[in-house]
């Protein structure tokens, strides 16, 4: 057990990766999910078209082939994401700045996989809107958006919390993919520097990396049965 | 035939097992069962008797051990544990491979799984702690491939600056070794599961190097001339060994001498030359033989 503390500093630092690609992670697909989940929803088919096959591409693709094709398919298309090195955010993720892609990879394709689970869950918290909340807006004279906005969202949301958060939670153990496509340094790739080059018994460091995603996991977990709890009593 | 009687009348003696007789002395190893006369006990007349032998290589290592179409391991390693083999008087056709990734080598001596290993085995001494090497019959480096064009990089210093990029193995040796030349492990050093990936990212230009033994970029560059080219000498030295059990010193010194042989009768240069040698790269001399 002596690799726990003799490699604390190695383990913080994937720790800290980890926690860094996953912030940057579940961001980006609470957005994008939330505009997919738009689409799915609006009025105008084509759009919900659009919003129906990223939901279905995406999240019945695993996200080993996901992450493929951003690491090896980006390139071959000659991009190297720097569309992502976004000035302010760099200074603070310093891994989304430098000139190795893969960090940016990774974290387009945590968020593109993602984001179709979070529509998806999103979407849910809408159907839970009972309908005529909806129809009462819409012969209100309120449009689409403010509708959303004003009326189904706010309630949808409530509806929406807890799965949204098993979303995130999957998401952030689904990121230690990344570190078997190019970003080294994470929680996962740290466990496989440490057995088979530094030779360290496979055991401890496996414990290691455990209590490293629980840490990240087990608090958002209490954070959502405290959400749901204050739900209950203002039902 | 005298000679062969004479063989199996000292074989029966301190074995009950019967041995199959059949034609050519034991100067034409490889035709026969039970043909050779080794001392009683040991592990050669072991498998001189049994008649079979497991060979522990790679099977994904281009040049050395690579399983191709034939359905056999095909390469340097291999040729290197067949002269061994026709050594013990086992024919060839009967060596089953048995496939060693790195990370299984030792394991698989220590628990008897194979008879031996030859697969592009670094000798060190850390793994001398647990198996025992015969050899080294080959000495590798680690070296730096670079896309054709490059000429900033000329050896591993130039990766001090931190500007330039470099890919290998995930746990490898060549990756902790580059480490210790590189600025900024954070923004310069990228590692894989495989080569094949490294390859990828440097033709995609996402990296500017790979890293590792120079016989695996050999390979790469044989395939791909017009894309890759090696950057300067190797920088490290790799001898590569056979690896035995521990305990086993008859073994390996029936090894070494065989190695010695070999050097010498020229059937080393051949088997060079007619597997990784293929890939241009140069043998030299052949290294000593360490007799630890």
């Amino acid at each position: 057990m002596n690799v726990l503390i003799d490699k604390f500093d190695v383990f913080a630092g994937g720790f800290w990766l980890t926690l860094q690609i996953c912030f940057l992670a579940a961001i980006g697909a609470l957005i994008l999910g939330a505009v997919v989940a738009v689409l799915r929803i609006s009025p105008v088919p084509p759009l919900r078209a659009v919003g129906t096959t990223y939901v279905n591409i995406f999240r019945n693709l695993p996200l080993t082939v996901v992450l493929f094709f951003a690491a090896f398919g980006l390139p071959a298309l000659g991009s190297n994401a720097d569309f992502l090195r976004i000035p302010g955010l760099e200074s603070i993720f310093s891994r989304l700045g430098t000139d190795l892609p893969y960090f940016r990879f990774g974290l387009i394709a945590l968020v593109l996989y993602t984001a179709a689970f979070v529509c998806e869950a999103l979407r849910s918290g809408v159907n839970a809107v009972p309908a005529g909340q909806a129809e009462a807006a819409r012969s209100l004279g309120l449009t689409f958006g403010q509708n959303l906005r004003h009326v189904v969202l706010p309630q949808s949301w409530k509806a929406s919390v807890v799965p949204l958060g098993s979303v995130i939670i999957a998401m952030i153990k689904n990121s230690a993919l990344v570190g078997f496509f190019g970003v080294v340094g994470d929680l996962s790739q740290t466990a496989d520097q440490l057995t088979s080059a530094g030779g360290y018994p496979f055991i401890p460091v496996a414990i290691g990396i455990s209590v490293g995603y629980l840490i990240m996991t087990v608090p958002l977990g209490a954070l959502l049965d405290r959400i749901e709890k204050r739900q209950a009593v203002a039902r | 035939m005298r000679y062969k009687r004479v063989a199996a009348v000292a074989a029966a003696a301190t074995l009950t097992l019967g041995l199959s007789a059949c034609g050519g002395d034991s100067d034409d190893a490889g035709t026969g069962a039970g043909n050779k006369d080794f001392a009683a006990g040991s592990t050669m007349e072991r498998l001189n008797t049994a008649q079979k032998i497991k060979v522990g290589t790679k099977f994904d290592q281009p040049g050395f051990g690579q399983k191709g179409l034939s359905g056999k391991p095909e390469g340097f390693d291999v040729e290197i544990a067949k002269l061994i083999v026709k050594e013990l008087g086992i024919p060839e056709d009967k060596i089953e491979y048995v496939e060693t990734p790195s990370k299984v080598r030792e394991d698989v001596i220590v628990n008897g799984t194979v008879d031996l290993v030859a697969a592009t085995y670094t000798i060190n001494d850390k793994r001398k702690e647990r198996i025992a090497f015969a050899g080294p019959y080959y000495e590798a480096g680690q070296n730096i491939m670079v896309r054709k064009d490059e000429a900033a990089i000329t050896g591993p210093d130039s990766f001090s600056d931190g500007t330039k990029k470099v890919c290998s193995v995930t746990g490898s040796t060549p990756a902790e070794e580059i480490k210790k030349y590189v600025k900024d492990v954070a923004t310069q050093l990228v590692l894989f599961d495989t080569y094949d990936k490294c390859r990828d990212a440097l033709k995609g230009k996402q990296v500017d190097a790979v890293t590792t033994d120079n016989v695996i970029l050999l390979g790469y560059i044989a395939k791909d001339e017009a894309s890759f080219k090696m950057a300067g000498d190797n920088f490290t030295k790799e001898p590569y060994g056979i690896g035995v059990k521990k305990e086993d010193t008859d073994f390996r010194d029936f090894i070494n001498d065989t190695l010695d042989k070999a050097f010498e009768d020229g059937s080393w240069k051949k088997a060079w030359d007619e597997t990784a040698g293929k890939f241009g790269a140069t043998l030299g001399d052949p290294p000593a033989v360490n007799r630890y």
